[in-house]
């Protein structure tokens, strides 16, 4: 045990010599170097100890314990408790939360819609999309133009935002839906990016790297949210004191109504013939062309009401920030929904949401550590994945049933090859 | 045999070939598929048979040759020209794999009703309609779980309809892919290799449960077309055989026709290589 | 005239680093099926190691610019490997086996972890490091004076691209390492039951992967002469997109698909528009992808039924 935790450290010392040793700066005429051989004491003695501790644990955890398939049975039963208790939470949130919770609250749940989105196309129709933030950055400039170029307000905008990306859904699908697996990942990938890119460049349109702010809030029929109050505000209205708080839990209702809409859109579809075929086509495609499923249909129709959220969560965003810039849109967004999507169980509504929690919830409060954030972040990934890869709620529950519904083990169900 | 000139040909495949960059797996092969009645394919192991069945259900586009297929109403079609997908719903020519091919996650009971998708769901924008309740889903979804039920009784499989279809044994399994099929409304069920590992009681059961699609379990006629190599169920079942050897007919006729023709005998014995003697023993 | 000949040697430079991030790429998804996407991120390390190997041979006082490439060479290559026997040990041999998306998501992972242990480490600033080959060679000097260059520095990177290549072709082919990687290639399982020690071999071939993203890494620093932590990504999509356009899986497909995916990179900055060239590079992939899936040099994949 000694031995292993020493060739460990033994091995962060050549990974970490001369990364963390030395320190290239900028200097006056050439690069200087900085040691720091404490930093790389520090480093090595760290994985000494966390990989000694991990055999530790390792060796002393009972032969018995709980295997993940039997956790993710205990996840799935206590569900039934979880989903109406959060749901709950969720609802009366603003009633003792801060401003600080209020905000991260809405940020918590443009993931989970963003999650319960993306979670139409991968965990369902089995399309393993890396671009899905493509169409979050479509929803959002949608409603950024059409309501600083054209004046249309934000209820008017929200489902011509969500209908253009199921456009752009659609058109980017059409070519590619054909394709099998990771090509299609990487093909999805590089539509995110060419948004972006064109985002960027296209300065006349979009404003480039400046982007576009002073984009409009939303109103309630018409009533403003305006901090100082005023003719045909919130408050006027109600003849209450104007706050800054009225529209933050406005926002956060807001928020919560559409990533309930998807949550039971996408429960509805998953019990109704489509939905049943997207999870048919993850199964298994080829005998759902022989049974007579219109292939690329099916699937053109997970990508566009996938894309379709995307975009309702993205001009809900740019409704909430005033203001979006393609560096909201990265690479890297992609990859968390996604990430929230395989961590939460594939196809499992409430671990999405339990993951989007943990992860964004969890990256928030880690706030303070800068830098090392996204350090830590990227880390937890890895050691979630391969503890649970999963997920966190796996296993589905069966559409429709002719005696009790059983839920059937995730070893059963097949990712897709798509 | 009944009288064979008085009864359309269902399905009339005339000069089929299809070949792979310079490998020609089907030759100028033409035979008839009568309705009503139960056609065999066979042949030793690699003598195109299972080519043959994609050529008809669409998942290959024959290098030449047509496929003409006419239902009992006077409708044609050129099965060569057409997706595979819409083979199996305007034409109504239903498969099965050789390798079972369910969904394996979803229950035995949503297997069933993923077949009926076309009927429960005849447009897209119904489809989504559903959504919000509107287009009398409901009715058309209680019709699917019936007919799904009576296809469960069929096969003896109605106490596992919730189960998930990869936890059946073998034998369910492949009488469940039969079942999906079925649901699928066919005029033609195409089955590849349907007997194969399965055990003598089963097979006979097998045998039982085809012969009872052939006289209209389903209240509509359905031919069959199956590729077997147990000559047990071919001989006991089929109405009409025809024996493929090097993707090229060799023989056709009734089942004791092809059992004496010598072409036949040769090819699975006489002038055998020792691969297609071992196709023949090795189910 | 000129000036498109200058773009074709911009281009093949550009081209033989994509291409050597490509193969590792190619390797790692031919044996075990997955994208191993930190491995942009391992090139943009190797970048790193590169740049601080040179920093502290010249503080160390070893003037001979040859011998500080060949030992900086050596030393990121082997640093690189380690972090790619790390990187599969660690996030992805835990899930060999698991459901395809774990190790993808744990791929990601790893590359954020990979960006900003760097930024971390080595500060968010770009570092800026000054040509260690200056000069060139004037071949031609085309209408209106435009000169066409051939610098010492390309013919530094194409060479050595080349011969690594070479290397690495012989280590593939003629060596009994090279064939256990051909036959897990293959058929993994099989492989695992004739005695070949796959965990080793693919292993291995992370190590492999590794070292040749960090020779690309020291030719982009030197090429570029400026590298920060963010160089990884877009290198190892461009990269990845080179080795699916020659044929995942295809190890002279990979190299032709990273010259392709250079030539058109920089012709279209040369006559069309810089912001874009990221958009041409993706818009061929897809192209490609749509009419020809299996790429220039890939297996065709006969679907069984």
């Amino acid at each position: 045990m000694l031995r292993d935790a020493f060739l460990s450290a033994l091995v962060a010392l050549g990974l970490f010599g001369a990364m963390i040793g030395l320190k290239t700066d900028v200097g006056a005429t050439a690069l200087t170097l900085t040691p720091r051989p404490l930093a790389v004491a520090v480093a090595v003695g760290l994985v000494f100890v966390g990989r000694l501790a991990l055999l530790a644990w390792k060796k002393a955890r009972p032969p018995h314990a709980t295997g993940p398939g039997a956790l993710a049975r205990r996840m799935a039963r206590i569900g039934h408790f979880v989903a109406p208790l959060l749901l709950a939470f969720a609802v009366a949130l603003p009633l003792f939360a801060g401003r600080y919770w209020l905000d991260m609250g809405i940020l918590v749940l443009t993931y989970v819609m963003l999650g319960w989105g993306l979670n139409i196309v991968v965990g369902l129709a089995g399309l393993l999309d890396l671009g899905y933030v493509a169409f979050y950055a479509v929803g959002a400039y949608a409603y950024a133009l059409l309501s600083t170029q054209l004046g249309l307000g934000f209820w008017t905008c929200l489902p011509l935002a969500g209908i253009l990306a199921a456009f752009w859904g659609m058109l980017l699908g059409f070519p590619v839906l054909r394709l099998r697996g990771d090509y299609l990942a990487i093909v999805t990938l590089a539509f995110g990016e060419i948004i972006r890119v064109v985002l960027l460049n296209w300065v006349s349109l979009t404003g480039g790297p400046n982007g576009i702010s002073g984009i409009p809030r939303p109103t309630l029929f018409g009533l403003t949210f305006t901090a100082g109050g005023g003719e045909g505000s919130f408050a006027d209205f109600f003849g209450i004191e104007p706050s800054v708080s009225h529209r933050v839990i406005f926002l956060y209702y807001v928020i919560l109504g559409l990533a309930l809409l998807t949550n039971w859109v996408s429960l509805r579809l998953r019990r109704l013939p489509l939905g049943r075929a997207w999870e048919a086509l993850r199964e298994d495609e080829v005998a759902c062309r022989s049974l007579g499923i219109n292939v690329t249909v099916t699937k053109l129709t997970a990508f566009a009401i996938g894309a379709a959220f995307g975009g309702f969560a993205g001009a809900f965003f740019a409704t909430r920030q005033a203001f979006v810039s393609p560096e909201s849109f990265t690479f890297i967004e992609s990859a968390v929904v996604l990430a929230i999507v395989v961590l939460g169980g594939l196809g499992s509504q409430l671990g999405v949401a339990l993951a989007a929690l943990v992860m964004i919830g969890g990256s928030e409060v880690f706030r303070d550590l800068a830098e090392y954030r996204m350090l830590i972040f990227g880390a937890a990934l890895v050691v979630m994945m391969v503890v649970r890869p999963r997920g966190l709620v796996s296993g589905r529950a069966p559409s429709v049933a002719l005696g009790s519904r059983k839920r059937i083990a995730a070893e059963m169900v097949t990712e897709g090859r798509g | 045999m009944a009288d064979p000139p008085l009864r359309a040909p269902l399905l009339a495949v005339q000069n089929l070939a299809m070949r792979f960059g310079g490998l020609t797996a089907v030759d100028d092969l033409s035979f008839e598929v009568r309705a009503g009645e139960i056609t065999a394919v066979i042949g030793p192991n690699g003598a195109g048979k299972t080519t043959v069945f994609n050529c008809i259900t669409g998942f290959y586009r024959p290098s030449a040759g047509s496929l003409a297929l006419t239902h009992a109403d006077g409708a044609r079609f050129a099965l060569e020209r057409m997706a595979g997908h819409r083979i199996a719903r305007h034409a109504r020519v239903a498969r099965t794999f050789q390798n079972i091919r369910l969904f394996a996650g979803m229950t035995v009971l949503e297997n069933l009703m993923v077949a009926q998708h076309n009927a429960l769901m005849p447009h897209v924008a119904q489809g989504l309609l559903a959504v919000f309740g509107i287009g009398g889903y409901r009715a058309l979804e209680r019709d699917a779980v019936e007919q799904a039920r009576f296809w469960l009784d069929a096969i003896g499989l109605t106490p596992r309809a919730d189960d998930p279809a990869g936890a059946l044994p073998y034998g369910a399994q492949r009488r469940l892919e039969i079942a999906r099929a079925m649901c699928t409304h066919p005029v033609l069920l195409c089955l590849d290799e349907p007997a194969a590992g399965l055990n003598p009681r089963e097979s006979d059961e097998l045998s039982g449960l085809l012969l009872r699609i052939r006289e209209g379990l389903s209240g509509q006629g359905c031919s069959l077309l199956l590729i077997e190599h147990d000559m047990g169920v071919v001989m006991r079942i089929s109405d009409h055989v025809v024996v493929l050897d090097h993707g090229r007919k060799i023989s056709d006729g009734t089942p004791a026709h092809v059992r004496d023709d010598p072409h036949v005998i040769a090819a699975y014995l006489g002038e055998g290589d020792e691969d297609d003697i071992q196709a023949e023993a090795v189910p | 005239m000129a000036y498109a000949l200058q773009q074709l040697i911009n281009g093949v430079t550009l081209g033989m680093i994509y291409g050597l991030i490509a193969v590792g790429y190619t390797m790692v998804y031919g044996i075990i099926g997955m994208i191993n996407f930190a491995h942009g991120d391992v090139f943009m390390v190797g970048a790193f190691l590169s740049l601080i190997s040179l920093v502290a041979l010249s503080a160390l006082g070893i003037s001979s610019v040859p011998l500080a490439l060949a030992i900086t060479l050596i030393l990121a290559a082997a640093i690189a490997g380690l972090y790619g026997w790390t990187i599969e040990r660690v996030a992805y041999r835990p899930l060999r086996g698991s459901f395809r998306l774990a190790p993808l998501i744990s791929a990601i992972g790893m590359s954020i972890v990979l960006q900003n242990f760097v930024q971390v480490s080595q500060g968010a600033r770009a570092k800026p490091m000054p040509a260690l080959i200056p000069g060139g060679w004037t071949l031609m000097r085309g209408e209106g004076g435009f000169a066409v260059q051939l610098s010492w520095m390309q013919i530094a990177v194409v060479v050595t691209t080349l011969v690594i290549l070479a290397g690495f072709t012989w280590l593939v082919t003629r060596t009994p390492l090279g064939r256990a990687m051909r036959a897990c290639e293959q058929d993994l399982k099989m492989a695992s039951l004739l005695g070949i020690a796959t965990d080793r071999t693919i292993s291995l071939t992370f190590v492999i992967g590794a070292m040749l993203a960090a020779v690309a890494g020291l030719m982009f620093l030197l090429y570029y002469g400026v590298i920060d932590f963010f160089i990884g990504f877009i290198a190892g999509v461009k990269a990845f997109t080179a080795a699916v356009l020659g044929g995942v899986g295809s190890l002279p497909g990979a190299v032709l698909g990273g010259l392709a995916i250079g030539l058109i990179e920089t012709f279209w900055s040369a006559y069309f528009s810089v912001q874009y060239k990221d958009v041409a590079a993706f818009s061929i992939l897809v192209l490609v992808l749509i009419f020809m899936p299996t790429g220039l040099l890939g297996r065709a994949d006969v679907e069984k039924v």
